[in-house]
């Protein structure tokens, strides 16, 4: 059987009310105001690293060389041409014999890459595929749409063993619906009326995926223990439910006021949600919206409580959070403004054939570890770095990015460029050997203390927008 | 000595006779340090040069060979011995550029040494510039580029006031210290070096500081402020270095080499093992320095110091080190006046990093000047009565990665 083997939910861990955008930016457009919070990305942050991050956690308690597929869904591809999911991979540190693919252009992208992943399986040309989406969209300042994007990722492993949540099967719809689109040369995302949107788009299509699933497979609604599908709008979205024939209680909450509409990520997240709070036997119905729609179902096994235990998923993210208490701030880490970073902001070379041959150090955080005395060791080394032992050559790689690890000592640099100073970094001592200097983020200066424990976290260690390069490393958070 | 987490020359003792009275300093010259926007690198050497050879009394032709030290060759003179070789005009003798971060201008003084002492040469020329004030910010370049193509991507974009204040963070965490009661201690270094500074002419910073002024100061990496920084500065100094046995020909009073020393981190520190409390170069070039100069109770035969106070955090566990101070107990001397200019053994009597000033390269050549006219009773206002044993001491890089290089110097 094909199915869910594990979940991963990243959600960012700020957040911005709605109303701070509204205070700043309503007067341009005062019938913009929604409620709640939304999930904002760091200004460290992009697709990439989220899917990373979610990735990572999907992965917990995994062998990653059991992974032989990787799909990465998102409408924010940080590049147009550099495989994105090929950086996903390596960050991951999974092997380099795996097929990767970018599944891109719509927010129903992640559903289509879970149909792809469960094909290739149930074909038995993969054994599991591991699926990030990720986005971090922006709205243009002022508009509606602004306070409706989020920025979150979310990841599933599809399998064929031990899956805690079988593929019953899918129907899908594809149309040209042009209700929100962006070339090439787009920042933000064009919009056709939303009253046309809400009644010929959103209003139409999940009904008709989950109502062609329910014909295919000879089902009705009261079949299903939950039914996940994306807010657009917060009426349409009971609209849809009642139209179906579905009770309130079967939908699930769509997390629109906690982290916002988070485009190829938002109907995975939901699905988790669901999952968290799912028993074996429980029927499980998912659709996304975006250019038609992707309806899917599954029906929860067993195996579900191992994986509440193993994984955190969208509840634990959602609750831990810290707030950005005003727009210019987000303003900044969105890069809406042109800030003045100073002779220190100025970006350095970087040498790409470097990249290349440190990829599973820089990218994938994999040290050494001396099979003569057992020190681990990060970056790796040819000589063993303990003077007791000095072995030569006598190294295994040894990954240190799902490793936790405990602040040795740290500062808060007022004179290093950051967008959000001051700029914090320390030496971090890892569980189990092995001792860095990495940047910290995520969290404010007060918080930190010696001895306080971390993880690693996939970041964007420097962005050189003139040369196109994004320095991609990890960095240590606070524990959520 | 406490602290060390290496077994010293565990593997076989490096040094070998050493160096000890076997080279003396005929001639110094040192620029007035400063944000001197109206000199650029060729002024500095110049006018550091010509105070030298004055002060050696010899011409220019004298000169055998010569070392050059230059750290941030991108706002400097750039690379090569050429700078140095083509505006003094040295009639085509070997001339070597030296670099090793903060340790530069102690480098390139060891090439002068062991280049006359060997016999290849009778006389060597040392000279250290640096042009800081070139850059368009303040505080040094970033380190981002000068780690290499490789630490580009995987080391945070320290600077140098972060990376010592790591030390801070540590020290204070492991002895117990309040932040106020750690950076009170540390204002206590700073303030003693602003007041040396004033006695000085040639110092960059010329002002008193108060210690709550220094307290109160805005943060500049926590838990260190403005006034636990060391001044950004330009300049240039150098020596002429002869064979001992020929030194009196030149000048009554030259001054000895009794130590010279360079320990560079080999990794442990900062993948491994660093206590987060103490430099383990310094440590280790301190205890080969002893030997080679033959001092065993360094608390009682130094008679005064130039640490590399970039930090006030680095000359505070300096102390510790160099084995003046019992481990964690600096702050006891330190706040005793242990260490003030009529204090037992005066740290920074010209001003130090602190306030004389930072030009990287120029600095270790800048420490042994003061020490150099310590010994021959040159100092004026700032006059240490009576001082046998000088020590220098530079550090570069971090705390966990680091190159220290120390001198002794005597009559």
């Amino acid at each position: 059987m094909v199915g869910i083997v594990s979940y991963g939910a990243y959600i960012p861990s700020y957040r911005i009310d709605r109303m701070n955008i509204y205070m700043a930016m309503g007067w341009l457009n005062p019938a913009s105001m929604l409620p709640g919070e939304k999930a904002v990305a760091n200004y460290d942050e992009d697709s990439i690293t989220m899917a990373v991050n979610a990735g990572a956690e999907c992965l917990t308690g995994f062998r990653r060389d059991t992974v032989d597929g990787l799909y990465f869904a998102t409408t924010t591809p940080p590049f147009i041409e550099r495989q994105n999911s090929s950086i996903i991979s390596t960050a991951l540190n999974l092997s380099p014999n795996i097929k990767t693919g970018d599944f891109t252009n719509s927010i129903k992208a992640g559903t289509s890459a879970l149909i792809s992943a469960y094909d290739s399986i149930e074909a038995g040309t993969s054994d599991n595929i591991l699926i990030c989406t990720s986005d971090c969209r922006l709205g243009k300042p002022g508009g509606y749409l602004e306070e409706m994007y989020g920025d979150s990722a979310a990841s599933l492993l599809i399998g064929k063993n031990n899956e805690i949540a079988e593929i019953k099967g899918s129907f899908s719809i594809s149309y040209d619906f042009v209700d929100h689109w962006r070339t090439k040369k787009d920042e933000y995302n064009r919009s056709w009326e939303d009253r046309w949107i809400r009644d010929e788009g959103y209003g139409r299509f999940i009904i008709e995926s989950i109502s062609g699933l329910l014909r295919k497979y000879d089902l009705k609604p009261d079949d299903f223990s939950k039914v996940c599908y994306p807010c657009i709008y917060e009426r349409a979205h009971a609209f849809i439910c009642t139209k179906m024939g579905f009770r309130l209680e079967q939908i699930q909450e769509p997390l629109f006021t906690n982290i916002g509409n988070t485009g190829t990520s938002y109907p995975f997240l939901i699905l988790i949600s669901a999952l968290e709070e799912a028993k074996p036997g429980d029927r499980i119905l998912l659709a996304s919206y975006g250019n038609g729609s992707d309806a899917v179902y599954f029906e929860v096994t067993d195996g579900i409580e191992d994986a509440k235990g193993r994984v955190k998923g969208v509840k634990n993210m959602i609750e831990s959070k810290q707030m950005i208490d005003t727009y210019e701030k987000y303003a900044v880490f969105k890069n809406l403004l042109d800030i003045d970073k100073g002779g220190r902001g100025e970006e350095a070379f970087t040498s790409l054939s470097t990249l290349w041959r440190e990829r599973k150090t820089v990218l994938g955080l994999v040290g050494s570890k001396c099979r003569e005395c057992g020190t681990p060791q990060y970056p790796p080394q040819r000589i063993c770095v303990n003077p007791d032992c000095g072995a030569i050559d006598d190294m295994e790689e040894y990954p240190f990015s799902d490793k936790k690890g405990t602040i040795f000592t740290y500062t808060g640099d007022n004179l290093a460029f950051s967008p959000n100073p001051p700029a914090i970094y320390g030496l971090v001592d890892f569980d189990g050997g092995g001792r860095y200097l990495f940047d910290f983020t995520d969290c404010e200066l007060d918080s930190l203390k010696v001895g306080m424990p971390v993880k690693m976290s996939f970041r964007r260690k420097y962005a050189d927008e003139n040369r196109g390069i994004y320095g991609y490393f990890w960095k240590a958070v606070p524990i959520r | 000595m406490e602290g060390s987490t290496n077994t010293l020359n565990k593997k076989g003792d490096i040094m070998s006779k050493g160096i000890k009275d076997k080279v003396a300093i005929i001639g110094m010259g040192c620029t007035k340090f400063g944000e001197l926007w109206d000199k650029g690198s060729e002024d500095l050497m110049v006018e550091a040069f010509l105070e030298c050879i004055k002060d050696a009394g010899v011409e220019k032709e004298e000169i055998q060979a010569a070392w050059i030290g230059s750290c941030f060759d991108e706002v400097n003179v750039g690379k090569s011995a050429l700078p140095l070789s083509t505006t003094l005009k040295l009639p085509f003798i070997p001339v070597t550029r030296v670099e090793n971060f903060c340790a530069t201008g102690t480098e390139a003084l060891r090439g002068a040494v062991y280049a006359v002492a060997s016999g290849a040469y009778d006389m060597a020329l040392a000279l250290g510039v640096e042009k800081l004030k070139d850059t368009g910010y303040g505080g040094l370049p970033d380190f981002g580029s000068a780690m290499g193509s490789k630490n580009r991507l995987i080391m945070p974009n320290m600077t140098a006031p972060g990376g010592f204040a790591m030390m801070a963070t540590k020290y204070f965490n492991k002895y117990g210290l309040s932040p106020d009661e750690g950076k009170r201690m540390l204002a206590h270094v700073s303030s003693k070096s602003h007041h040396n500074g004033t006695l000085n002419p040639k110092a960059h910073l010329r002002k008193e500081a108060s210690i709550d002024q220094i307290i109160n100061a805005p943060i500049i990496a926590w838990p260190l402020g403005l006034f636990d920084c060391c001044g950004v500065s330009d300049g240039a100094a150098a020596a002429i270095v002869v064979r001992a046995e020929d030194a009196k020909k030149y000048r009554e009073d030259p001054v000895y080499i009794k130590s010279l020393q360079v320990a560079v981190s080999s990794g442990e520190e900062m993948l491994l093992n660093w206590d987060g409390v103490h430099v383990e170069t310094t440590l280790q070039a301190a205890q080969r320095a002893y030997k080679e100069a033959g001092i065993t109770d360094p608390r009682k035969e130094i008679s005064m110091m130039e640490l590399h106070d970039c930090f006030s955090i680095t000359e505070a566990v300096t102390y510790e080190d160099l084995g003046i101070s019992k481990r964690g107990k600096a702050k006891k001397d330190i706040e005793s006046g242990f260490f003030d200019l009529d204090g037992r053994i005066p740290a920074q009597p010209d001003g130090g990093l602190k306030c004389f000033g930072h030009p990287i390269a120029a600095s270790g050549l800048r420490m042994i000047y003061e020490m150099y006219k310590q010994l021959q009773g040159k100092a004026e206002k700032r006059q240490i009565p009576n001082p046998q044993i000088g020590l220098t001491h530079n550090l570069g890089g971090f705390p966990f990665y680091s190159v220290a290089a120390i001198s002794i110097l005597g009559l």
